[in-house]
């Protein structure tokens, strides 16, 4: 028998009962129990003896749907009824315990679906064969006769059936199959598997019951405001816990690690109340000496620098560009982006000399773990996380910087879960922000208009240097050249020029530089898509054609997908189309921009996006990913802009970092068109495309090149 | 001792009068339906309706509050029969991450009460709601399917 570890398993009700004869009664997250007194079929599905199957998915859905999407693999493998199905989460401490039988645990890099995909449908497939072969062997039978559907195994000869629910308990003692041997379906076959199944979590999150880590509640739990050192990298020099500790509510004044000190009360408001009124000297360093300007000075350097990493190269560039009729250049800028997800960064904790949990919202519940382990003093076997709801992540959330302040305060707290909440200022002034770069574009013309030479500089931050050095290849950045290498699977060079170079200047900054939905590819799709625009007006043609002579089979596609749809060329009078492609993520992406410039002001209309993401798993939650694309993508252009004065960022609330409401957002219209042959993601590949598909539709309006962003900072005033 | 009337039922809270209505109703009273944002009326997470107005309860002290109906999130279903906005957000899968669709239903439920055949200038006035997941089609779609329900 092989019932699942169970680590710990917390199941807390509290009764609030004092208020006016409320009573409220709530279970924290805790270690993988649906299946209590059921044994699992193998390490991904449960079923109970009422034929309820319950999937095991450890990729967390902070939103993006891959919670129903893995659910709907294994399903289809499984070959059970979907309207019996539900899911649950292993801790990354029984992952740890059982030799991590269920992979990676990370929702990051568009990769909850398409790095698992292979293993969660075996998963489900093994488990259908160990189901049928229980079945088979209690009536004595051929496996090979007997028949699934929907979780009821036929024997046609016999007549005879069961359900899964019957046998699951036999199928658990069997000898599960060779992973290599068991077969996987064709996805043309597919029944729950790349239709447009509803959410399985949809319910609680119209009622309130959705449980994020803000909405974590322990017994006799307190909870922590923090204030880091404004500049990154500065620390604590001193503080005067005295004039807060008489304060309503609070009941302890903590350092936290070198730069952090934080207050522990009884309510939230207390806490930020007595942390704000906290005098604290810092030692800010000399990164209080960095601005934006000084930054954009360094990086403007790097623009010309004679070092710098190469990451696609063909052809002589140098030679080719001598040889041009025409040479264009441009230089271009992106700024530094919050993710600023809805729910501010938090997590909860209670340490003990025995023992220490963690209760949070994460992308990456095993690095959570790993931080856990290494800030409470404690063996990893003491130690366990357990993954709350996310209200957004975005990327932030794979960073477990917040998860090692709570550990720390809860360690000054023996025995007393502390929660630790940023307000959202915190959150705005100390983010792992999107990398700030600048880029510099040569290009050479031959006679006819077509391109010969295609230079390319981009000059700034790395964000494995911030967040994963030891990713680094000999210095090197190679996650930099997203969507520009000259033949990742990955993400690769959409246009066929015979002379290449494509390198990177590093230039880091004090802010720490962190992933953010669509990461690199994000400024690399504004350079590319915007500077292409360029050529094809430089060369007196069509974007469109200009284009599709260069493009790549699979890029091709779906720009004219989008081109087709959006009627491109036949625009509405007034109404000016943009279009962008790219290859990112896996997947190939494509936009067509429809916007109108009214005296300077910005109208957007209309979107139609492409995806081709091999496999569609789940069109219509792939939809809802691209738009939400937009929505994230157009807010960082029109409005994102994370600024540094004095080493601190200036931006500290929605106020000085807007993003896009309802009323500025376009209809956004989506084509999925998976052609299949490989696995793409899906949350992140097609912001890359919003914001070049508009800037180009702004020229078409204007004929004014936006080079440097937000566009709130832009005159867009016709020329 | 503040005395509010929460979702129909009486309920006593010891706290300093200024707090923030929102810190109240998740920290004291537990009803954590009610989501922070950014704690300066900005981002809509924490919209309540006090006497059926949409209220931002992040800039509302508690001590506005006595006297009046508040309904939150929790309240919005007698029984556990969903409204028809509730409904509709769950017909068409409106919430993504899920953590603005609590004010967001807050919003639209009193919008509703106002105006039960929106347009979409309405809605564009009348839903300032920030969700960074981007759900706002689905949103608009859902106000609308609502309406006609």
């Amino acid at each position: 028998m092989n019932a699942i570890t169970r680590v710990n398993r917390r199941s807390f009700l509290v009764g609030a009962g004092a208020a006016g004869g409320l009573s409220l009664g709530f279970t924290v997250p805790s270690a993988a129990n649906a299946a209590d007194a059921t044994p699992e079929v193998n390490a991904w599905v449960v079923v109970k003896p009422d034929d309820t199957v319950v999937v095991r998915v450890v990729r967390p859905d902070m939103g993006q749907g891959s919670l129903t999407g893995l659910a709907q693999l294994v399903a289809e493998e499984l070959e059970c009824d979907w309207s019996k199905v539900t899911t649950e989460y292993p801790t990354p401490g029984q992952n740890l315990a059982r030799k991590r039988v269920w992979g990676a645990m990370n929702s990051t890099g568009s990769q909850a679906i398409r790095t698992s995909q292979e293993y969660v449908r075996k998963g489900g497939a093994a488990a259908r064969m160990m189901l049928v072969q229980a079945a088979a062997d209690a009536w004595k039978v051929n496996p090979a006769e007997c028949a699934v559907d929907k979780g009821v195994i036929s024997h046609k000869a016999s007549g005879r059936k069961t359900t899964y629910g019957k046998v699951a308990e036999a199928a658990a003692k069997l000898t599960a199959p060779d992973p290599k041997t068991v077969p996987l379906k064709d996805p043309k076959d597919w029944k729950i598997a790349g239709k447009r199944l509803k959410r399985l979590d949809t319910a609680d999150k119209v009622v309130g019951k959705h449980m994020f880590g803000i909405d974590v509640k322990l017994p006799g739990m307190l909870i922590a405001a923090i204030r880091d050192c404004p500049v990154n990298g500065g620390k604590v020099k001193s503080f005067d816990a005295s004039r807060v500790e008489g304060m309503r509510g609070v009941k302890k004044v903590v350092q936290v690690g070198e730069s952090g000190v934080a207050v522990v009360a009884d309510n939230f408001w207390n806490a930020k109340q007595a942390v704000a009124a906290l005098p604290v000297v810092w030692d800010e360093g000399p990164n209080a000496n960095v601005s934006s300007q000084s930054i954009a000075a360094m990086l403007k350097e790097g623009l010309d620098a004679e070092q710098a990493y190469v990451g696609n190269k063909n052809g002589d560039v140098k030679e080719a560009l001598a040889g041009a009729v025409k040479k264009v250049e441009a230089v271009y800028a992106y700024s530094f982006q919050n993710h600023a997800t809805m729910e501010p960064m938090n997590a909860t904790a209670l340490w003990t000399a025995d023992k220490c949990e963690v209760w949070c919202p994460t992308q990456n519940a095993e690095a959570a773990l790993a931080v856990t382990i290494a800030t409470s003093g404690l063996p990893a076997a003491k130690c366990e996380v357990y993954k709350t709801q996310l209200g957004g992540g975005f990327g932030r959330r794979g960073r477990a910087d917040y998860v090692a302040q709570a550990v720390n305060i809860a360690k000054q707290m023996p025995g007393v879960p502390v929660k630790l909440l940023w307000t959202r200022e915190e959150d705005m002034t100390h983010c792992s922000y999107h990398p700030i770069t600048q880029c510099k574009l040569t290009a050479g013309l031959d006679a006819a208009g077509n391109v010969t030479a295609w230079k390319m500089r981009i000059s700034g931050q790395s964000i494995l240097a911030s967040l994963a050095p030891e990713r680094l290849e000999n210095g090197m950045d190679p996650a930099t050249f997203q969507g520009l290498t000259a033949s990742s699977p990955e993400g690769a060079f959409g246009y066929n020029i015979p002379n290449v170079l494509i390198d990177h200047a590093m230039r880091n900054t004090h802010l720490t530089a962190g992933f953010w939905r669509g990461v690199n590819s994000n400024h690399n799709a504004i350079y590319v898509e915007s500077f292409i625009d360029e050529l094809a007006h430089a060369a007196g043609q069509s974007p469109l054609e200009f284009r599709r002579k260069l493009l790549k089979p699979k890029q091709l596609a779906v720009l004219n997908a989008v081109a087709a749809k959006a009627g491109y060329g036949k625009a509405p009078k007034g109404v000016f189309q943009g279009l962008a492609s790219m290859h990112t993520f896996g997947s190939y992406v494509a936009a067509c921009a429809e916007v109108s410039v009214t005296d300077g002001r910005l109208k957007i209309h209309r979107i139609v996006a492409a995806t081709d993401p091999g496999y569609a798993v789940n069109p219509a939650q792939i939809e809802r990913q691209v738009m939400g694309s937009f929505v994230y993508g157009l807010s960082a252009l029109l409005y994102g802009e994370i600024s540094v004065k004095n080493g601190a960022v200036e931006q500290t609330n929605f106020d000085t970092y807007n993003v896009m409401r309802i009323a500025e957002m376009p209809k956004v219209e989506v084509i999925v068109m998976p052609s299949g042959g490989f696995w793409g993601g899906v949350g992140e590949p097609t912001i890359s495309v919003a914001a070049p598909a508009v800037l180009n539709a702004i020229f078409a309006a204007t004929g004014k090149r936006v080079r440097s962003f937000p566009l709130m900072n832009q005159d867009l005033a016709a020329v | 001792m503040t005395v509010l009337t929460v979702n129909g039922k009486q309920m006593q809270a010891d706290v300093d009068p200024r707090t923030p209505l929102l810190w109240v109703i998740r920290d004291t009273l537990g009803l954590t339906g009610t989501k922070y944002g950014c704690g300066i009326a900005q981002c809509g997470c924490c919209t309540v309706q006090i006497d059926g107005v949409a209220t931002r309860s992040c800039s509302f002290p508690v001590s506005g509050a006595v006297g009046k109906k508040i309904t939150t999130i929790e309240g919005l279903a007698i029984d556990g029969k969903l409204t028809k906005v509730q409904k509709a957000w769950v017909d068409n899968d409106v919430p993504q991450c899920g953590y603005c669709q609590s004010g967001m239903i807050m919003a639209v439920s009193a919008l509703l009460k106002d105006k039960p055949k929106p347009t979409d200038a309405d809605i564009d006035a009348a839903i300032t709601n920030i969700c960074r997941c981007g759900t706002f089609q689905q949103v608009r779609e859902s106000i609308h399917a609502a309406a006609k329900a």
